[in-house]
């Protein structure tokens, strides 16, 4: 992965919030497969900006094409480490709603979305870091390694 | 259907709540964790400044951790006797053990003696910094403390 100059910090911050609509509908749609099937969707954009950088996911692209254009340049680059992080444990949690969902625990469903939700809702509104509260828990109980 | 409107309705607001929780305690200035022994800090490799030195532990994939860095390495810059480390988490996992380092960036304020004297966790500002570094004695007061004990 190539560490370039950044990413424009506000990118991942819109992303977050319409994950966190999406999420939304997750949590009303309740448990059904019509929910399941929209968690699915959630997880692979977040696999996809697991893969390719927050940047790089289509909510990303998004905020690229009809967002950027509209705001003034940002005020600095943020490394694309940190949301590329964030995007990582959005695909965990949605991960294991969709697992045992299609396993036949829908009620999974709704909840991993509520999770997700939390900390999309709390990126997007306060700028949560969920590597800054993250990756030293994970580290000192030895789940991701360097 | 009713039930889930519910369910969403106390989902937002325990959300906002978090929020607020979350957003007052960042930086906040805190009392030193009791630590038994004190810390050798130079076999950790760590250079502290004559006064206070800001001790802070990074990660690559914390955002705040970049700001914090900035604001206290602004300070360090205006203020004599005041230092700035910046250690990575991975390569200090022991220290991070040993002295109950929960999250990134957390900024430990030692003293010229090596003595916590306060610490602070999440995105830094400089007015918190100055309130911090306010918490360490003047070094007239700091050498008859010692004196005395």
């Amino acid at each position: 992965m190539s560490v370039s100059k950044g990413i424009d910090p506000r990118g991942p911050r819109v992303g977050a919030s319409i994950t966190a609509v999406l999420l939304a509908a997750v949590v009303l749609l309740g448990a059904s497969t019509a929910g399941l099937w929209l968690l699915t969707f959630i997880m692979l954009s977040f696999l996809l900006g697991t893969l390719r950088g927050a940047e790089g996911s289509w909510q990303g692209m998004l905020f690229k094409k009809f967002v950027r254009p509209r705001l003034g340049p940002p005020g600095e680059m943020e490394d694309r480490r940190p949301p590329r992080f964030a995007q990582g444990i959005g695909l965990f949690v949605t991960a294991v709603g969709v697992i045992l969902g299609f396993f036949g625990v829908l009620p999974a469903v709704p909840i991993a979305a509520a999770v997700a939700f939390v900390a999309a809702a709390l990126n997007a509104v306060v700028g949560l870091c969920l590597g800054c509260e993250m990756y030293l828990l994970l580290r000192r109980t030895g789940l991701v390694r360097a | 259907m009713l039930g889930q409107v519910i369910a969403l309705v106390v989902l937002v607001l325990g959300t906002a709540a978090l929020g607020v929780w979350w957003s007052a305690r960042q930086g906040a200035v805190r009392a030193p964790r009791e630590t038994s022994a004190g810390i050798d800090w130079s076999s950790a490799g760590i250079a502290l400044a004559e006064r206070v030195t800001f001790v802070q532990f990074s990660a690559e994939v914390c955002a705040a951790c970049r700001s914090t860095s900035r604001v206290l390495g602004g300070l360090t810059g205006s203020s004599s006797g005041v230092g700035h480390r910046e250690l990575l988490v991975d390569d200090h996992l022991d220290l991070v053990r040993s002295l109950g380092v929960q999250r990134t960036p957390t900024v430990l304020v030692v003293d010229g003696g090596g003595r916590e004297v306060a610490r602070m966790s999440g995105v830094v500002s400089d007015t918190q910094a100055r309130q911090a570094l306010n918490r360490v004695p003047t070094p007239a007061v700091a050498e008859a403390d010692e004196g005395q004990s």
